[in-house]
C-alpha cells in the first residue's frame, strides 16, 4: 500500500504548506508598522512552484490580495528573467498592475533553493504606512502623484541588499525607518517560509515540488469544477450604482456559468473617475472571485487551480480595469462593491444563496491633526496622522439577519478607541450601533454605526473621508427594504461630503452615521418574536416596528414594559 | 488533627471530578462523576474515597486546593446571573460590536456569538476620561441614581461597570460602585479597573462582564463548598487554582471568579512544569490530549509561558476570534479540536479532515458499539493496533474493531478508494499533523525551536499519539509521567501562591520617566503581594517583573522579563537593550531608528517554587518483561510491525522497552515507535528517547 508518496503523505504535505504560509503571514502581522497590516490584516503570503503557480496562500484579513498575489509571481519571473534568478535573491515591487492594485502595497518575492536547485518561490504583500506622493487618499489625478513607484526589480542580489535602491526609497517617503522596517519584515517572512519548506522537503525526501504541486492543483481543480458543474449553465446581468467621487459610478456585470468556468464580464461599467478610486483589474478580479467562491466553493483553499476557473473581463479604462497612469490609491472602494454587483447577477442564476446588498466598502477615515491655527496653540500641541477602520452593516442573508457593524466583503478589524486615542490628539466621542439603519425584511439588514470624532483641546484637523452609499444605500432583495444611507455632518450642522479631504476647525466635531445592510424578503413575513426581540434590544424603534413590521401599539407597550421589568424577550 | 503534610487537590472537569490526596509524598487518587446540580458533592465523595485509601480522616487534611471548570461552563452555557453593564455614553455596544470582523472569511451564513448581555441590559452614563487619565466630563451622582433605579426595577442581581480609559483613572468606576453599594446593597458589583485594568475596551469590558456574570454563582458555590467541608470535619483552609498557574484564597476567588477560568488546564501545565523540574529540563512542550481537544503549552525554565489575554467559549470550530476575549493573566495554551473522539470525514478536495466535531462519550467512536456510525480518532487508533480492544479504559469498555473498520470504509475508504488500514493511517496522520502544526506555529510565534525541546505527555489519548508527534516535530525525548489521568489535580498541589497585577500605561523610551516607573511598579508589587499575603502570612514572596514593549507604530508587544534591580533603578538603555535582545530572537533583526514604547506593566508575586527532589536518571538496564506482541502500525514506514506488549505496572526503574512496543496500563497505552526506546525512571515516568542515543536521555 505504500508507494513512495502515498495520498496520505501528500495530504500531510499540503496541510504543512498551508501551515507554512499562515505562519509566514503571522510573522508579518507582528512586525509590520502599518496600522492596516497589524490591526486589519491587510497582507498576504503564499508559496509557488517554479512556474509561478500559487500552491497555498494564507487566509488573511482581505480577499483583495487573493488573485493579485496569485498572478504576481509570474510577472516577477518574466521581468527578472529565469537566467537571472540566484540563491539569496529577493525581489520587490509596488506596481499596482503587476502587484496588488496600488502603490501602498509592497510585494516581495524570494526564490527558494534546495540543494542548489530552484524549487519554488515565496511571496508576500503588505500595505505600508506611506509611499510618499500626496499621501493615502483619493486626491491624486494620476498614479505619478500617488507616490514612489518601484518597478519589479531586485532588492537583494545573492544576499547583498541594493543600497542604492534603499536610499532612493528612504529619500522619497515620509516615514523611511518604518518603511524600510516593513520591507525587511516582508523579506524575513519569506525567509521563514523558505526554511520551513526546506525542512518539509528533507523530511519527505523531496527533490522538487512537482509531485505535491500536481496533487494540490489536480484536487483543487477537480473540486472547483465539480462545484461549478453543479450550477445551471446560464447567464445573468447585475447592476449597481454607488456614489463615486465626482459622479456616480455604475458597476455592471454579466455572469456566465459554463461547464468548467464562470466568466464575469464588466462591460458597461462606468469609465475612469478623475480621482484615485479607480481599480486595476487584478483587484476587481480578486473580489469577483471571492464573491463567487464564498458562495459556491468556500472550503477549497486558494491556489492557482482553484482560482483559474473564475475568469473576469472588462473593457480597458473602465472603473474596474483602470490602466496606467490612472490614480488608484483608494481602489478598495470600488473593489469592495464588486461582490454586491456579482451577487445581483448570481442571485438570478442560483436564487436563495447570496445576501442582499450591504454597506460594501469599509467606512475608513484618516485624520490629519495639527496645532490650531486660528489662535495660539498650547505648547504641547502636535501633528499626528490617525487612520481608523470601521464597518457598516452587512446585507441580510436568506436565512439570517445581516451582521451588525461587521466588515463584508473585507475581513478587517476595527481598532479599540482607547488605542486610537493613544495614537494622536483625537477623541472618539461615540462609536455604537445605529438603530433603524438595517433594511427591513423577513431577515433584517445588519445595523450600521454612529461615530463622532473631534480633536483634543488646541488642535484642528482635516478629515480624509473614504465613505460611500451616501446617495445610494444598499438595496433590498425579494421585497426587503434598503439600508440607511451614510451621513456626515459637523456638530454645528455644517454639511460635509462622503469623500475627500475636508477641514474641521478647532472645537468642532464630525458626526458620522455609517450605512446599514439591506433587508431580504417581505418584512411582513418576519417572525414576530424576532421583531419584538429587535425592539427590546433597540435595534429598531417603536415607529419602525409599527410601520415596517406591523407590530400593534399594545404589543409595543408590552415589549417596552418587559424591558423595564427585566423580563426576557 | 490537621497535618501540613496531608494535602488534597480537587479538579472539577466536564465529565469527571478528580481528587488527589498526598500524604508524606504518597499519592492517592480517584475519579468520580461530576455532579452538576451540586458540584461540591463530587468533591466530598471523592475526598472520602481518597481518605479511606490513605487511612486518614478528613480532619487531618492540612490544605485543600481546588480548580474547576464551573466558571468556564457557566460562560459557555450562559448560566450566569441576571447581569447589567454600566458604561460610558456613546459606547453601549462595545461588547456586541467586537472587532467588527468575521473570524471566518469563507462562510456567507456566519453568525457572530451573542454578547453575554443583550443590548437592553447595557446602560450608559454621561462621563469621560481621556487617554491621559484626565476627566473631561465629570460623572454626576444623579445620573448613576437614575441607572440604579432602572437596574432595581428590572431586577438585575449583578452589575459590571466598564468605563472608557478607567485603567488610567478608576475614580468614575469607583463612584458608580459606591453609589450602587449604597442604593442597591444586595447587588453584586464588579468594576473593570479592578478586574482587568488593561487598555482595549472590548477585552476589558468583556472581562468585567464575564466576572459579574459568574460572580453570584461562584460565590454561592464556594460558600456551600466551605460549609460542606466543615460539616465533614475539614478544618483546613481552602485555596483556588487560578488560570495563571498559582493559587489564591477562596475570598479572592469569589471576588474575581473570572480568574478561575482555565484553572484545570493550568493545573496540567504546572504538573508538567514540576516534572520538568525533577529532571532539570529547561525546555518542555506539554501535550495534553483528551476526548475532544488537545492542549499544548511551552514551559521554559520550569515555568509555563503566560499571556494576558485568552479566548473562552469558542463557538466555531475552535476558531480564533469566535469566542470571547478575557484579559487576565493566564497560562498560554494552544487548544485545538483534536481528541480521541474527534470525527473524521472526507471533504470536497478528497482530503481527510479530522475534528473539531467530536463523538463525545455518547454515542462515542464507532468502536464503542453504541450506534456511533462515524469514524473517530479512537477508531483509527484501534485499527492501527495502538489500542487493545479487550483492555480499554481498564477493560470497562469493550471495543469493536469491526465497527471501526466499517465506519472507516464507509466514510473514508469508499470515497478515496483505500482500505480500512490506509484510511485509519490517514486519519491518524492528519490529526497528528494538525497537532504538530499547532505546536510548530506556537513555537515560532514565541521564537522557539522545538528540536531543543522535551515533550511531557499526559491525558488519556496523549500517550497514543505523542511518539508520532515527536517524530514529526523532531523532538528527541518524551516523558510520560504516572498519574497522567489526574495530572491537573496533582498540579494543583505543586502550584505556588501567586497573584499577577498588571496595568496599561504607555511610556516611550524617549519620554522615559524613572520616578513614574518606580511608583507604578511599587504599587503593583504591593497589590500583588497583598493578595499572596492573604494566603500565607509568613512565606517568602518573590516578585517577578515583566513589561510589554514594541517599536512605536507596531501593534504587537513582546513580553520582557526584568530584574527587580532593573525596574527599581530603571534606565532607558537597559530597557532598550533587553527589548532588542528579545526582538532579535523573535524576528531576526532590530529596526534601526525607531522609538520604543512600553504598553503594559506587570508584577507577579509568588511564593518560591516547591523544592523538588531531582530524579537520578536511571541507566539503561534489562529489557522489561513482555507479555506478548501485537501488530502496531508504524506511520514512519507505512506498515505494521510486531510490537512488544509490556505492562507498565511490572516495569521497574532502569528497565527498558525497545521500540516498537506498547506499554499498557489501565488508563492508557504508551506507543513506543520503532524509532525510539524507553526506560522506566525511578519516579515511574516512562522516558522515551531517539534510538542511537544508547537509551540514555
Amino acid at each position: 500500500m505504500s508507494s513512495q508518496h502515498s495520498n496520505v503523505a501528500y495530504q500531510v504535505m499540503w496541510n504543512r504548506l498551508i501551515s507554512v504560509v499562515e505562519e509566514q503571514a503571522q510573522a508579518l502581522v507582528r512586525t509590520a508598522f502599518s496600522t492596516s497590516v497589524r490591526e486589519a490584516g491587510d497582507l498576504s503570503a503564499g508559496v509557488y512552484d517554479t512556474q509561478g503557480q500559487m500552491l497555498a496562500q494564507a487566509v488573511t484579513g482581505t480577499p483583495g490580495h487573493v488573485n493579485a498575489m496569485a498572478d504576481a509571481v509570474a510577472h516577477f519571473i518574466r521581468r527578472i528573467g529565469r537566467q537571472n534568478i540566484f540563491e539569496g535573491d529577493i525581489y520587490i515591487t509596488n506596481d499596482p498592475w503587476e502587484g496588488t492594485g496600488h502603490l501602498h502595497d509592497i510585494t516581495m518575492v524570494t526564490p527558494s533553493f534546495h540543494q542548489g536547485v530552484l524549487v519554488g518561490f515565496f511571496a508576500c504583500t503588505a500595505h505600508v504606512v506611506d509611499i510618499g506622493g500626496r499621501g493615502f487618499g483619493a486626491d491624486a489625478h494620476s498614479v505619478y502623484e500617488e507616490g514612489l513607484y518601484i518597478p519589479i526589480m531586485k532588492f537583494a542580489v545573492r544576499g547583498e541588499v541594493d543600497e542604492t535602491l534603499t536610499r532612493i526609497i528612504r529619500g522619497n517617503v515620509r516615514e523611511p525607518d518604518q518603511l524600510v522596517g516593513d520591507i525587511y519584515a516582508l523579506a524575513t517572512c519569506n525567509e521563514i517560509g523558505h526554511r520551513r519548506l526546506v525542512d518539509m522537503m528533507q523530511e519527505f525526501r523531496l527533490d522538487d515540488l512537482s509531485g505535491i504541486a500536481d496533487f494540490i492543483l489536480d484536487n483543487s481543480r477537480r473540486a472547483t469544477i465539480e462545484a461549478i458543474a453543479a450550477l445551471p449553465q446560464t447567464q445573468a446581468q447585475g447592476e449597481m450604482t454607488v456614489d463615486g467621487f465626482d459622479a456616480p459610478i455604475t458597476l455592471k456585470v454579466k455572469v456566465s456559468v459554463h461547464k468548467d468556468r464562470i466568466v464575469s464580464d464588466f462591460t458597461g461599467s462606468s469609465g475612469l473617475d478623475k480621482k484615485g478610486i479607480n481599480c486595476p483589474l487584478v483587484y476587481a478580479k480578486a473580489y469577483a472571485c471571492y464573491a463567487l467562491k464564498v458562495a459556491i466553493a468556500p472550503e477549497i483553499p486558494n491556489n492557482a487551480a482553484s482560482l483559474a476557473p473564475f475568469e473576469i473581463t472588462a473593457p480597458e479604462n473602465t472603473i474596474v480595469n483602470a490602466l496606467h497612469p490612472a490614480p488608484v490609491a483608494l481602489r478598495h472602494i470600488v473593489g469592495h462593491f464588486v461582490p454586491d454587483v456579482v451577487f445581483d447577477a448570481f442571485d438570478k442564476i442560483v436564487p436563495g444563496l447570496v445576501p442582499a446588498e450591504g454597506a460594501g466598502c469599509l467606512c475608513n477615515f484618516q485624520l490629519s491633526l495639527r496645532p490650531r491655527t486660528d489662535a495660539q496653540a498650547p505648547a504641547d500641541a502636535r501633528r499626528s496622522e490617525v487612520l481608523t477602520f470601521n464597518s457598516g452593516g452587512s446585507g441580510a442573508r436568506p436565512e439570517h439577519d445581516g451582521l451588525n457593524a461587521t466588515a463584508f466583503p473585507s475581513g478587517v478589524m476595527t481598532m479599540p478607541i482607547e488605542a486610537t486615542e493613544h495614537a494622536g490628539p483625537v477623541i472618539i466621542w461615540r462609536k455604537e450601533l445605529r438603530p433603524d439603519s438595517g433594511g427591513a425584511g423577513r431577515t433584517r439588514g445588519g445595523l450600521g454605526q454612529y461615530m463622532e470624532v473631534g480633536a483634543t483641546e488646541g488642535h484642528e484637523f482635516d478629515i480624509q473621508a473614504m465613505f460611500d452609499r451616501g446617495q445610494h444605500p444598499a438595496r433590498g432583495r425579494r421585497g426587503g427594504g434598503a439600508g440607511a444611507p451614510t451621513t456626515i455632518v459637523q456638530d454645528d450642522g455644517t454639511k460635509m461630503h462622503v469623500k475627500g479631504k475636508q477641514f474641521v476647525p478647532h472645537g468642532r466635531r464630525v458626526r458620522m452615521a455609517f450605512p446599514g445592510g439591506a433587508g431580504y424578503g417581505d418584512p411582513a413575513q418576519r417572525d414576530p418574536a424576532q421583531v419584538k426581540r429587535d425592539l427590546a434590544r433597540g435595534y429598531i424603534s417603536a415607529d419602525i416596528a409599527a410601520r415596517d413590521y406591523g407590530l400593534s401599539q399594545a404589543e409595543i407597550v408590552a415589549v417596552q414594559q418587559a424591558v423595564t421589568n427585566g423580563e426576557d424577550i | 488533627m490537621k497535618s501540613a503534610s496531608i494535602r488534597l487537590g480537587a479538579d472539577i472537569g466536564g465529565t469527571f471530578t478528580d481528587v488527589v490526596l498526598e500524604k508524606e509524598g504518597a499519592v492517592f487518587s480517584t475519579k468520580v462523576l461530576t455532579t452538576y446540580a451540586a458540584p461540591e458533592n463530587a468533591i466530598i465523595d471523592g475526598m472520602h474515597q481518597v481518605c479511606a485509601k490513605a487511612g486518614i480522616s478528613p480532619d487531618q487534611i492540612g490544605q485543600i486546593i481546588h480548580g474547576t471548570t464551573l466558571a468556564t461552563n457557566a460562560l459557555i452555557e450562559r448560566r450566569g446571573a441576571k447581569t447589567a453593564l454600566i458604561t460610558t455614553q456613546g459606547f453601549r455596544d462595545v461588547i456586541e460590536m467586537r472587532t467588527e470582523s468575521r473570524f471566518e472569511q469563507y462562510d456567507l451564513n456566519l453568525n457572530l456569538p451573542d454578547p453575554l448581555l443583550p443590548r437592553q441590559a447595557r446602560f450608559t452614563v454621561a462621563e469621560r476620561v481621556n487617554a491621559k487619565g484626565e476627566v473631561m466630563i465629570p460623572l454626576e451622582r444623579a445620573d448613576i441614581e437614575i441607572v440604579a433605579d432602572q437596574i432595581a426595577q428590572a431586577g438585575y442581581t449583578s452589575v459590571a461597570v466598564g468605563l472608557i480609559h478607567s485603567y488610567l483613572n478608576p475614580a468614575h468606576e469607583q463612584m458608580v460602585r459606591d453609589v450602587l453599594a449604597e442604593k442597591l446593597p444586595q447587588v453584586s458589583v464588579s468594576i473593570s479597573a479592578e478586574v482587568s485594568p488593561q487598555m482595549r475596551e472590548y477585552e476589558r469590558f468583556n472581562t468585567v462582564v464575564a466576572n459579574a456574570y459568574i460572580k453570584p454563582l461562584m460565590a454561592s458555590y464556594l460558600g456551600r463548598l466551605e460549609e460542606r467541608l466543615a460539616d465533614e470535619g475539614v478544618g483546613c483552609r481552602i485555596f483556588l487554582m487560578h488560570s495563571g498557574g498559582g493559587i489564591i484564597s477562596i475570598q479572592n476567588a469569589a471576588d474575581f471568579p473570572v480568574r478561575l477560568v482555565e484553572s484545570g488546564p493550568a493545573g496540567g501545565a504546572v504538573f508538567a512544569a514540576h516534572i520538568a523540574a525533577r529532571y532539570g529540563i529547561d525546555k518542555v512542550l506539554s501535550f495534553d490530549m483528551g476526548g475532544t481537544t488537545a492542549k499544548i503549552c511551552l514551559i521554559k525554565n520550569q515555568t509555563p509561558k503566560t499571556a494576558r489575554v485568552f479566548e473562552v467559549a469558542r463557538t466555531y470550530r475552535f476558531k480564533k476570534g469566535s469566542g470571547m476575549p478575557i484579559s487576565i493573566p493566564v497560562i498560554d495554551m494552544v487548544e485545538i479540536g483534536a481528541g480521541g473522539g474527534s470525527l473524521a470525514h472526507v471533504d470536497a478536495m478528497r482530503q481527510i479532515r479530522v475534528g473539531p466535531e467530536s463523538a463525545g462519550s455518547e454515542p462515542g467512536p464507532a468502536c464503542y458499539g453504541r450506534c456511533g456510525a462515524r469514524p473517530a480518532v479512537t477508531d483509527a487508533d484501534l485499527v492501527l493496533g495502538k489500542l487493545d480492544p479487550d483492555n480499554f479504559a481498564g477493560g470497562s469498555i469493550q471495543l469493536h474493531p469491526d465497527q471501526s473498520q466499517a465506519a472507516l470504509i464507509t466514510d473514508i475508504g469508499q470515497t478515496l478508494d483505500v482500505d480500512a488500514v490506509e484510511a485509519a493511517f490517514g486519519v491518524a496522520e492528519v490529526v497528528d499533523e494538525n497537532m504538530a502544526n499547532a505546536a510548530r506555529v506556537h513555537a515560532v510565534e514565541n521564537g522557539e525551536d522545538l528540536s531543543e525541546y522535551t515533550m511531557i505527555a499526559f491525558g488519556g489519548a496523549a500517550p497514543l499519539h505523542a511518539g508520532r508527534l515527536c517524530e514529526k516535530l523532531g523532538v528527541d525525548r518524551l516523558i510520560v509521567p504516572p498519574g497522567a489521568g489526574v495530572g491537573s489535580a496533582i498540579g494543583f498541589l505543586r502550584a505556588p501562591y501567586s497573584f499577577e497585577a498588571n496595568r496599561s500605561v504607555y511610556m516611550r523610551l524617549s519620554d522615559f520617566d524613572p520616578e513614574a516607573i518606580r511608583t507604578l511598579l511599587t504599587a503593583l508589587k504591593t497589590e500583588a503581594t497583598g493578595f499572596v499575603r492573604t494566603c500565607d502570612a509568613h512565606a517568602d514572596i518573590l516578585s517577578e517583573f515583566k513589561v510589554y514593549m514594541r517599536y512605536t507604530g507596531q501593534g504587537w508587544e513582546i513580553p520582557i522579563d526584568l530584574t527587580e534591580d532593573q525596574v527599581m533603578n530603571p534606565d532607558a538603555a537597559t530597557f532598550e537593550a533587553r527589548f532588542e535582545e528579545e526582538y532579535i530572537k523573535l524576528f531576526a533583526r532590530p529596526v534601526a531608528g525607531m522609538d520604543i514604547e512600553i504598553t503594559v506593566w506587570s508584577v507577579n508575586a509568588t511564593t518560591p517554587p516547591e523544592m523538588v527532589r531531582p530524579v537520578q536518571a536511571a541507566k539503561g538496564g534489562q529489557p522489561a518483561t513482555t507479555t506478548g506482541t501485537r501488530k502496531v502500525f508504524d506511520p514512519a514506514s507505512s506498515g505494521y510491525l510486531d510490537a512488544k506488549i509490556i505492562e507498565r505496572a511490572t516495569m521497574t526503574p532502569g528497565q527498558r522497552a525497545i521500540g516498537p512496543a506498547a506499554v499498557v496500563e489501565a488508563e492508557t497505552t504508551i506507543i513506543i515507535p520503532a524509532s525510539r526506546d524507553a526506560i522506566c525512571q525511578p519516579d515511574g515516568c516512562i522516558d522515551l528517547t531517539l534510538k542511537g542515543n544508547g537509551g540514555q536521555p
